[in-house]
């Protein structure tokens, strides 16, 4: 079948023009982003680009992610048939399967038959699911995601009418190779008459094509932009596992932070086009989950929106701003409490398929609210000026630090004398109840026979909270003495008792030039265990241990095991898993420097997580993180549960049994 | 027209011990902050600025390294600082040291018209709460102390009216302008300092007054100008009290030592 050419080029041309329009109008904004080298390692980036996009690793991980895959090879294998659809209709002569040899013509043929099948019915599955059992997220039943399946299922079903009636025509060559329009020419096509034939065919024709223009000319406008930007965000996704948030340069002139949507980078702006909408993140951050006002999905739509916004005022030079980046109440794009409600527990960014990363977009924003701005909860101004003059939360005296030795024999840190630090941090030497984890851990480093020494009173603040609350200055400052104290005192080796500052001194201060061989007291021990150094007086009686993955351990540096194998060798029992547990695990509440700040949106997230680990029915949970330890302690008291359920810190667990 | 602030350097007296010996303050190795009283004048002056257009300066008399602290006030917002620093200005009671500022606010005074001085209530140091009072004194300001509300200040009919806070009862004053006020911790909250007022501020001059400039009377000031000596700085011997136990380890041992000796003492 021909359709008039004249006719169909005009449509095809005008189409094409609006869809490089829409798509150079999109994708210019995103060159206003700030530079960002995403182009390193080029290897690395196609292997990350074939594993993640085409093989589709992380959608395929949840149940439904499998029709996801068959659309996406669906639409990947007709990609090829659409495009011979296309130009067959203005170059009928030169672009058409049947110049193939002959062959090659059939197997096409056949495979594209089989695959619009499946795409039909994979269609039908994703409309049924969204009907029937929507996930937890409300836009599975939005109307983009129903115009889109719409458009994919009516291509299919004129794909077949056209085949199908010009197989009743006879003018397909491969029908005998093209089963399912076999099928559908025999059931609905053998009793009509050539010339019904003929305007079917016409019709099915132009159906066709006008659903694929339309569907080419959609896509930049709704959310199946990931269509065009999944693939490439997939190239372009950070090589290492984000932990971290790149350094400010403090420099007169400067702005910090993000205020203003072309302040990200462009691999930021880049990632907001590549939102797929699946919900995800939004289904595993502890803040949408505990009814707070952020949703990081919603992040990432609402830089989109504003970008859409003020892309084209900022491109054309004209100074104001349609729409502030921040502003509560609907004066911004993103209100103030949605940037302090996030735990940078990471959960998000764990299951992203695309590779979004939406902690360091958080932070941006927060860095924007306190160094260029001042304005932050008020709780958090004690905690900076604390931190700033005495190097601890509290603003205790530094002379205090090393307090918590007093009753052990803690000695010094001497260079090369000493093998390990035994960075004790801020709450391992202030807090009342992480000071018995710290004795703890220190007979565990004795009875081990490991050599180790403290800083004592010149121990400062890893300043992990302060980075994560978006004080880069004040953290930058706090990273060099630290970096300086180590290089200085010839410290190479650290134990950290604190999830944090294990991450900090391994990740962060990377970027101040050192390489520190940190060890967090989890693995320490576990490696203590296997190398015989440290023995058991016999196990101890704690049944059912339910364990809680710190996210600074787990997801941030992938410590998963070690704990649990120390709870077993210790207990003689393996700990028992909440429902969320390993790289799924639920924060905690009081990461992201959200310790120190009022809850009082929604459930606490402490609460939520203590009540997932109640239903365990264990009598202890264990944890290794001097956050976690306040949170749930903090918990069970407020479930009324803290007569029955003790919090211990693996170090203590394990000083029990080798007593 | 000109706030000016007065701002002391305080060692952070948490930090601070006292040498059992010599009975002196062990100065060494302690950090030196904004005297926190003054952190409250000066975010009150700033407020002022905002709002009736006004000019800040900050003067401290002390030693050289006072200028760091002047910069934290450059940083939040000040817009001029002055240093006061001689050593023939050292060793000074509360009567020479508000006979320097006092004069210090006099020369700034001739380029400028000042509308108010503001003091902190006190310092955690000296304690004395006398600076602020002694300035208004010799300056024959209006005097208010314990402010800790400005209800309005009228810079045309030269006014000003503050509630000040007193044991049990709040007082509302009005008083003419130019005019001295010292302020208490509750008038506000200091506002914090954003990067670029920092990068700003480490950069920034802080003019220094010395005695060449100020060509004051040295009887007047000075360990000479100073009606006090210090003859001995000690703490107090504890008279009674006894530590018992050392319960902080545990809360419920803690507790159970303290019921026992509680009824042993017949306290309950
Ligand atoms: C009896 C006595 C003897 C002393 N002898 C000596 C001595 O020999 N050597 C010595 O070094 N010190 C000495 N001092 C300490 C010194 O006099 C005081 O620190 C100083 O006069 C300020 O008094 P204050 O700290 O009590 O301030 P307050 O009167 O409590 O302060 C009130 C306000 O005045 C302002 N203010 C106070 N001091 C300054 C300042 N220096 N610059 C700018 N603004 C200021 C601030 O706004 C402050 O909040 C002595 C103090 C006393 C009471
Ligand atoms: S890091 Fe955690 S709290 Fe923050 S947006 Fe992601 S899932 Fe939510
Ligand atoms: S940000 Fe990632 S996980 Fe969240 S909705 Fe978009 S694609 Fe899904």
């Amino acid at each position: 079948m021909s359709p008039n050419i004249i006719a169909y080029a005009i449509v095809f041309i005008a189409s094409m023009a609006f869809f490089s329009w829409s798509c150079y109008r999109r994708f210019r904004l995103v060159t206003l982003g700030v530079s960002e080298n995403r182009f390193n390692k080029i290897g690395k980036r196609i292997w990350n680009m074939l594993l993640y996009a085409f093989g589709q690793r992380r959608v395929v991980s949840r149940p439904f992610g499998v029709n996801h895959f068959v659309l996406f090879w669906c639409f990947l294998i007709l990609m090829l048939a659409n495009t011979e659809f296309l130009f067959n209709g203005l170059f009928p002569d030169y672009i058409s399967l049947s110049r193939l040899p002959i062959g090659a013509n059939y197997v096409l043929s056949f495979i594209f038959d089989i695959i619009s099948l499946l795409a039909l019915l994979a269609v039908c599955v994703a409309i049924t699911r969204r009907l029937a059992f929507p996930p937890s997220y409300i836009e599975a039943r939005s109307r983009d995601a129903f115009i889109i399946l719409g458009m994919v299922g009516t291509l299919m079903i004129a794909f077949f009418g056209l085949q199908g009636s010009e197989i009743a025509q006879g003018t397909q060559e491969a029908a005998r190779y093209m089963p399912v329009s076999s099928f559908v020419s025999s059931i609905f096509m053998s009793n009509a008459s050539s010339q019904a034939l003929d305007w079917l065919s016409t019709f099915f024709w132009w159906i066709h094509a006008i659903t694929l223009l339309a569907f080419l000319n959609y896509l930049p406008y709704s959310k199946h932009m990931h269509i065009m930007t999944s693939i490439p965000n997939c190239f372009f996704k950070s090589l290492e596992k984000v932990t971290t948030q790149p350094r400010e340069e403090f420099k007169k002139g400067n702005a910090f932070g993000v205020g203003q949507v072309d302040q990200f980078t462009w691999k930021g702006l880049f990632d907001s086009y590549s939102c797929t909408e699946c919900g995800r993140c939004s289904d595993v951050c502890p803040a949408t989950s505990t009814g707070k006002l952020l949703n990081p999905r919603l992040v990432m739509h609402d830089i989109k929106t504003n970008l859409l916004k003020n892309g084209p005022l900022i491109t054309n030079n004209k100074k104001r701003k349609s729409l502030p980046l921040i502003g509560d109440d609907h004066e911004g794009s993103i209100a103030e409490e949605v940037i302090w409600s996030c735990t940078t527990c990471s959960a998000c960014m764990e299951v992203c398929p695309v590779f979004i990363e939406h902690v360091p977009r958080i932070v941006d924003l927060r860095r924007h609210l306190v160094e260029m701005k001042a304005k932050f909860p008020e709780e958090l101004l004690a905690f900076f000026e604390n931190m700033e003059q005495r190097s601890n939360p509290w603003g205790i005296a530094p002379g205090d630090r090393a307090k918590w030795a007093s009753e052990i024999d803690a000695k010094p840190f001497e260079a090369g004398e000493t093998e390990y630090l035994f960075y004790v941090g801020c709450a391992g030497a202030f807090d009342a109840r992480s000071r018995r984890v710290s004795v703890a851990i220190a007979t565990i480093l004795n009875a081990a026979g490991v050599s180790w020494g403290i800083l004592g009173k010149d121990e400062l603040c890893c300043g992990d909270s302060l980075r994560r609350l978006g004080n880069e200055f004040v953290f930058e400052n706090m990273a060099k003495e630290n970096v300086k104290m180590f290089t200085e005192k010839g410290i190479k080796k650290i134990i950290t008792e604190c999830p944090h500052c294990y991450s900090t001194l391994k990740n962060d201060y990377r970027q101040y030039g050192i390489e520190l061989e940190v060890i967090h007291h989890a693995e320490l021990i576990n490696n203590l265990f296997k190398d015989g150094k440290l023995k058991l007086n016999g196990v101890i009686d704690l049944s059912n241990v339910a364990f809680h993955d710190s996210c600074y351990l787990g997801r941030y540096n992938m410590i998963y095991e070690a704990p649990r194998q120390v709870i077993t060798s210790a207990t003689g029992q393996a700990p028992t898993e909440m429902e969320h547990h390993h790289d799924n695990s639920f924060c905690c509440g009081a990461g992201g420097g959200r310790m120190w700040m009022e809850e009082s949106t929604g459930k606490r997230i402490n609460v939520a997580r203590t009540e997932e680990a109640l239903k365990l029915n264990s009598d202890t949970i264990c944890v290794c993180c001097p956050y976690c330890m306040t949170m749930f302690e903090d918990g069970l008291k407020d479930k009324d549960a803290d007569d029955r359920v003790q919090v211990l810190d693996l170090a203590e667990i394990v000083a029990k049994a080798i007593k | 027209m000109l706030v000016i602030t007065c701002i002391k350097q305080v060692p952070d007296t948490t930090q601070v011990k006292v040498d059992p010996v010599t009975g002196t303050l062990i100065r060494e190795g302690v950090p030196f902050i904004m005297n926190p009283f003054d952190a409250h004048a000066l975010e009150e002056s700033l407020r002022l600025k905002d709002k009736y257009r006004l000019r800040v300066a900050v003067i401290s008399m002390g030693p050289p390294n006072t200028e760091i602290t002047l910069k934290k006030a450059l940083a939040v917002g000040a817009d001029e600082a002055v240093l006061l620093s001689d050593r023939v200005f050292g060793g000074a009671d509360t009567l020479a040291t508000s006979q320097v500022l006092a004069e210090a606010i006099k020369k700034l005074a001739q380029k400028e018209e000042v509308a108010m001085v503001i003091c902190g209530k006190q310092t955690i140091d000296g304690d004395t709460a006398q600076v602020g009072p002694g300035i208004a004194t010799r300056l024959g300001y209006s005097q208010l102390t314990l402010v800790d509300h400005i209800e309005n200040v009228d810079l045309q009919a030269k006014k000003l009216k503050v509630r000040r806070k007193l044991e049990h009862r709040h007082e509302i004053v009005e008083a003419p302008l130019p005019a001295m006020i010292s302020v208490v911790r509750e008038i506000n909250h200091p506002r914090y300092p954003t990067v670029p007022m920092r990068l700003m501020a480490a950069d920034a001059t802080v003019t220094l007054w010395d005695n060449k400039v100020m060509t004051l009377d040295e009887e007047t000031i000075g360990l000479k100008g100073s009606a006090t000596q210090v003859r001995k700085i000690f703490s107090p011997e504890r008279a009674k009290g006894e530590i018992i136990g050392d319960g902080a380890k545990d809360p419920n041992e803690a507790a159970q030592l303290l019921i026992n000796k509680l009824l042993e003492k017949n306290l309950i």
